[in-house]
């Protein structure tokens, strides 16, 4: 596996080094090094925070371009069903599902369809009762990422389905050769993505050894091709074939709905994600039975490359439910094929670790508490470290110095104009005389 | 063998920051690549006994020393002490108040869960002086994993 292989990507022209990013990335993968921001790609786990946060705009999520299509001779489109949430108004997905096939696409194949199988195998896997509790749902590739990092201890709670997005791709291949004859190689399989966790997990997929999708085009740049010609459309084909379940996982609470159970959590937006995990960790939660986890604030509908706000979105869908069947979609026999099960497990990927073994790792801890009291607690980030005890274990593995804090230089210089110095008092501006 | 040191003075006055200390250690523990099992008996064991710190003596003080076998934590305060040690280890058994129940702590599992996670326990109390506990986890050598 390639962990360099990521899709935030930064434009040095356009960054700063400002601190933004590096305070808000939950995995500490970001430093700002020479005055431009530097992603440390065993740590990232492309949630995207950094390209939420930028004002600059020099965070992007690295996606492909329309001219891919031409490399195959059968195109399908596979669009997550957070794209419906986007559009005003709409009342009717068979408006959006025809435009694409005025855009360059063959067919659709609704993500939202695998997601209402996706449900129904959990259902069955939770009634079976063979998971370890609670589960936790692996849709959401930054969560994965996440845990394999930072959570290692909770892989085994890790439900090990495939997402909706590759299962529908699974079975948007299987259907276009059957429906063309062509060669599985002559399709292309494309997920219209909220966010650039997704395309992560197509270049490097989670839980499989080979993903099924040929590439992922973002929800902003489809939709202005979309609106311009859902704008014109006269008929509207009969392609819908999911339902309040399936668009359901558009947003946050939505796969947990889907189980039919009440002993469940929903949990999204990673620093609220990070606390659930910590009291899962600690057994706090050994009641619940499964627990949703969406990276983003709001579900889906909160990824970084939808254009609308995800509240906003979420009404929107409220909308589209009322015409929705509950679902469309349902297993063969009951029983969980297994092709929608993962290859392999998680794996956790120690970069937190100081040392590889303890008694080195305990003398760098001790040493970097050490540099941690001379630090000034400021967090300032002024060192390219999003915190004083971040550059503290910087120093101590090596990767930065002491006399990259200012305030340190500051103090080293002896300069007497500088020592205890703080941040100015309130300005207030000269009084003025009242008039009587 | 090298030995690191942490010391935490709990505030009693503040419920919503129990729990703090302890998500502190677990942190320190996952840099430091100890077993995982290890690392969550740590953290279990030491929350009860910080939320039991808070709910019952007003704070105190929790020293922590690391060694690649050992962890033991000693929780010092100086509460009221407890009466009857064998009553307050039997699950179920509490003295908390019906404003910290309502809060879903006083469920009588605090010593019975340190008893339950820890290796050994040792607890040093005296009725209106105060309760010194010590819990030690031991630390399997995990290197051959690596």
């Amino acid at each position: 596996m390639n962990v360099l292989n990521h899709s935030v990507r930064l434009d040095e022209d356009k960054c700063k080094g400002c601190m933004n990013c590096i305070k808000r990335c939950p995995t500490e993968a970001i430093r700002v090094r020479n005055g431009k921001a530097s992603i440390i790609p065993e740590r990232c786990i492309d949630c995207g925070e950094c390209i939420r946060v930028c004002p600059q705009h020099a965070k992007r999520a690295d996606r492909d371009s329309f001219d891919i299509l031409a490399n195959y001779k059968y195109k399908v489109a596979l669009p997550a069903p957070s794209l419906y949430g986007q559009f005003n108004n709409l009342d009717d997905i068979d408006c959006v599902l025809t435009a694409f096939k005025m855009i360059g696409f063959d067919d659709i194949f609704e993500v939202s369809k695998g997601a209402e199988l996706v449900s129904e195998a959990t259902r069955l896997l939770l009634k079976r009762g063979e998971l370890k509790k609670p589960v936790i749902s692996s849709a959401c590739p930054a969560v994965c990422r996440l845990i394999r990092v930072r959570f290692p201890n909770l892989i085994s709670h890790v439900l090990e389905l495939n997402s909706p997005m590759e299962e529908a791709a699974r079975l948007a291949r299987i259907k276009a050769v059957e429906d063309t004859g062509l060669k599985p190689t002559d399709i292309g399989i494309f997920f219209i993505t909220p966010c650039p966790a997704k395309i992560t997990a197509i270049k490097q997929p989670i839980g499989l050894e080979k993903s099924n999708l040929d590439g992922a085009f973002a929800i902003k740049d489809v939709y202005p091709k979309l609106l311009a010609q859902m704008n014109r459309l006269d008929v509207t084909g009969n392609l819908r074939d999911s339902g309040i379940i399936g668009v359901g996982w558009a947003t946050s609470g939505g796969a947990s709905a889907a189980l039919l159970r009440e002993r469940y959590i929903a949990v999204d937006g990673i620093e609220n994600v990070i606390q659930v995990l910590e009291e899962i960790e600690d057994e706090k939660l050994n009641n619940i039975d499964f627990i949703e986890i969406n990276a983003c604030t709001g579900g889906c509908v909160g990824g970084v490359l939808c254009t609308e706000n995800p509240f906003v979105a979420r009404s929107h869908l409220q909308h589209l439910r009322k015409y929705l069947p509950v679902s469309c979609n349902h297993l063969e026999g009951e029983k969980v094929p297994k092709a929608m099960n993962w290859d392999t497990s998680l794996k956790a990927i120690s970069v937190l670790k100081l040392a590889d073994n303890v008694e080195d790792a305990l003398d760098l801890m001790k040493e970097l508490n050490t540099i941690a009291e001379r630090l000034p607690g400021l967090d300032c980030g002024t060192c390219g470290a999003p915190s004083c005890r971040a550059l503290a274990e910087d120093i101590v593995r090596g990767l930065a110095l002491e006399s990259d804090c200012v305030f340190y230089m500051r103090d080293a210089q002896g300069n007497p104009s500088f020592q205890g110095l703080v941040p100015p008092p309130f300005r207030k501006p000269p009084k003025k005389e009242e008039t009587p | 063998m090298s030995i690191l040191k942490l010391h935490y003075d709990i505030d009693g006055s503040d419920f919503t920051r129990a729990g703090e200390a302890s998500g502190k250690v677990k942190r320190v523990l996952k840099k430091l690549g100890l077993d995982a099992e290890a690392i969550r008996n740590v953290s279990i064991a030491m929350y009860e006994g910080e939320i039991n710190m808070v709910i019952h003596a007003g704070g105190g003080e929790i020293d922590v020393e690391i060694s690649s076998e050992l962890v033991t934590i000693v929780l010092t305060d100086h509460g009221p002490g407890i009466e009857d040690v064998s009553l307050a280890m039997k699950e179920g058994y509490s003295t908390a108040t019906d404003n910290i129940r309502s809060l879903g702590f006083g469920a009588g599992m605090g010593l019975p869960n340190i008893k339950k996670y820890a290796n050994e326990v040792a607890i040093d109390t005296k009725v209106g002086v105060g309760t010194t506990i010590t819990i030690k986890i031991y630390v399997p050598d995990c290197s051959a994993e690596l």
